[in-house]
């Protein structure tokens, strides 16, 4: 079981208020992402549940039990850092083991489930190695490991993947999504990646300064961004925002269109190509002097001939228009 | 760009310095072992016959020899252990965030500015002195006798000066260390469950181990030459029970003006060193690798 209730709960350091008071619960298994830029306060976040930092106010619940005084290791939560935080002087078994050891778990057991642990995370071979010994994808597989073998209500990720290349990131998120599947513990992941966020998350929060700007589902977010601060955040490459007259012309203080919404082809729109991104399965253009906004993001499906310098028509498809009122809030 | 051509170069650039420092430990290191094997001593002028080894015999089978040699092992390990536990100890205190952090460390590091001459003079005169010293000042003022420690407990008391003095490199060199300890690791050994003793023990000593080694290392080489402490407070006495091998050799050579012995004892003291630093690296140089 692996409930989280957050019930107003607030972060100081000193007279800056880093998170406001807060509201929040963490469904029983649940696969949450915590995203938003750099200093939101998603990370503090994140260590408020794990108990490394103190709240200023409110109140944590884990399960039903007030869990806001209890220290980091009587919360029954498991946490995998950015860093790994593996302890280099210590073989993999014994890095793994190391909570076992510390809650006092006999021998047999205990190899029992670093076995198991290895086997899922296909560390077996490396049990006897150091960390530093390790690449970058089995380090993280290692931390993982340690956690999972306590069996925790809820494991807390601290943006596990961004120290990995691409490659290994696009692996060790499918890695951690099955792992959710299999275990259907309660996860909380913290990314500043949108990417990640939509592809891993059951649940969303969307953080800016400390304020939870929206919470739902990946496609909940994508169709109906809350404010404009959402709408930019979630898609890449990331929603146009037009405001002005052809704003006014739809009721509203500003309107967005996503760039795969946006069809090139005879419509009311025109502009001058300039950067053209070929990715193969799409491109997307950055269009000029259109009369919106300085560039408009154009996706177009598959290859596309269209050069620097090209007029071209864009027609938007006006039902998935998003418009947005003087303060940024969705107008229904 | 390691060319044929710069190599060369560069070994002919830095050759009149290697030159240079061969000559600068050659030339002292011959004539120790030249002199030797002389009989040369200043009280007796005259022609230095060549004797083989007839001075090695006399300084090894001098019974202060052996109380040199044993006295050397002790006050090395004692001052060993003590600084590298009160070090840890001291590195595990001021890494805790306090107030004033700035004004303590630099209070801790102070004894280290002290010459040795003077802090010696300091603890035999204010300190460890039975009429007028602070300690026989406190032991009357609990009604005890007065403690002569230089007279009663001479060794155990230097090693207690030299310890002053070397815990404050101790203490620098584990605290730097220890605030190089990723933080994340503290974290993730909290959430493990780990115990404020536990997380000592398997996260911050293992890290430490490096930099232990690094002080036990220059210590040693330090600690085996240790003259001016014995000179200035017990000179040796009372009778031999504070001498080491340097002062052995001093007293060879600047007190019976024995050459040729003390150059002996000196060798004697350079192949102590060598056995020692094998030990020494046998036992805990496989941490100093990566």
């Amino acid at each position: 079981m692996g409930r989280i209730t957050l019930d107003k709960v607030q972060k100081k350091f000193g007279e800056t208020e880093v998170i406001p008071p807060l509201d929040l619960t963490i469904e029983d298994g649940e696969f949450v992402v915590f995203v938003g830029p750099s200093g939101c306060g998603k990370s503090t976040l994140l260590r408020l549940i794990a108990g490394l930092e103190d709240v200023s106010g409110g109140e944590i619940r884990i399960d039903g039990t007030n869990a806001t005084d209890l220290p980091p290791a009587k919360r029954r939560l498991a946490m995998v850092f950015q860093s790994y935080a593996l302890y280099p002087h210590m073989t993999v078994r014994k890095n793994i083991a190391f909570p076992l050891k510390m809650a006092g778990m006999d021998e047999a057991e205990k190899t029992r489930r670093v076995e198991r642990a290895a086997s899922v995370l296909n560390l077996a071979d490396y049990l006897d190695r150091r960390p530093g010994q390790l690449s970058g994808g089995q380090r993280q597989r290692v931390a993982i490991g340690r956690a999972i073998v306590r069996e925790p209500a809820a494991f807390l990720f601290d943006e596990p993947l961004s120290n990995l290349d691409a490659a290994l990131r696009v692996g060790m998120r499918l890695e951690i999504s099955e792992l959710h599947k299999r275990l259907e513990t309660t996860m909380i992941y913290v990314t500043h990646d949108q990417v990640e966020a939509m592809t891993m998350a059951d649940k969303i929060v969307v953080l800016r300064a400390g304020h939870i700007e929206q919470v739902g589902s990946p496609l909940d977010l994508y169709r109906t961004p809350r404010n404009r601060f959402v709408a930019e955040f979630i898609g890449s490459p990331k929603m146009n925002i037009v405001d002005g007259e052809e704003a006014s012309r739809h009721d509203a203080h500003a309107i967005g269109i996503r760039p795969e919404h946006i069809d090139v082809g005879e419509g009311p729109w025109e502009g001058t190509v300039g950067v053209s991104e070929h990715l193969g399965s799409d491109t997307f253009f950055h269009v000029h002097d259109t009369g919106l906004a300085d560039v408009v993001t154009v996706r177009a499906p598959g290859e596309n001939s269209h050069r620097a310098g090209d007029r071209i028509s864009l027609s938007p498809q006006m039902d998935k228009l998003h418009r947005f009122d003087w303060e940024g809030l969705r107008i229904a | 760009m390691a060319t044929q051509h710069s190599r060369a170069a560069a070994r002919f650039m830095i050759a009149p310095s290697v030159v240079l420092l061969l000559a600068w430990m050659l030339i002292p290191l011959g004539m120790t072992i030249w002199f030797s094997l002389l009989r040369y001593n200043l009280l007796m002028p005259g022609d230095n016959p060549f004797v083989g080894f007839e001075n090695y015999s006399y300084f090894l089978t001098d019974p202060a020899f052996q109380t040199a040699i044993v006295n050397t092992l002790l006050l090395v390990g004692g001052i060993l252990l003590i600084t590298v536990c009160g070090g840890i100890g001291l590195a595990v205190l001021l890494d805790q965030p306090m107030w004033g952090t700035g004004i303590v460390r630099i209070m801790v590091i102070s004894p280290f500015f002290v010459m040795p001459t003077v802090s010696a003079l300091v603890w035999k005169n204010m300190f460890m002195n039975p009429v007028n010293g602070l300690f026989a000042y406190v032991a009357g003022v609990l009604g005890l006798p007065a403690f002569d420690f230089l007279t009663a407990a001479p060794l155990a008391s230097i090693i207690g000066i030299v310890s002053w003095q070397w815990l404050p490199f101790a203490t620098l060199i584990l605290l730097t260390a220890m605030q190089s300890l990723d933080s994340e690791q503290l974290e993730a050994a909290e959430i493990d469950g780990a115990s404020a003793w536990s997380r000592f023990y398997y996260i911050k000593l293992p890290h430490l181990a490096r930099a232990i080694t690094v002080v036990v290392l220059i210590q040693t080489i330090f600690l085996l030459s240790i003259f001016a402490e014995i000179y200035v407070t017990t000179a040796g006495g009372p009778g031999n029970a504070s001498i080491n091998l340097t002062y052995l050799v001093f007293q060879e050579s600047l007190q019976r003006y024995d050459v040729g012995t003390a150059s002996a004892g000196g060798v004697v003291a350079i192949i102590l060193a060598n056995i020692v630093a094998i030990f020494l690296m046998r036992m805990i140089g496989k941490n100093l690798d990566a």
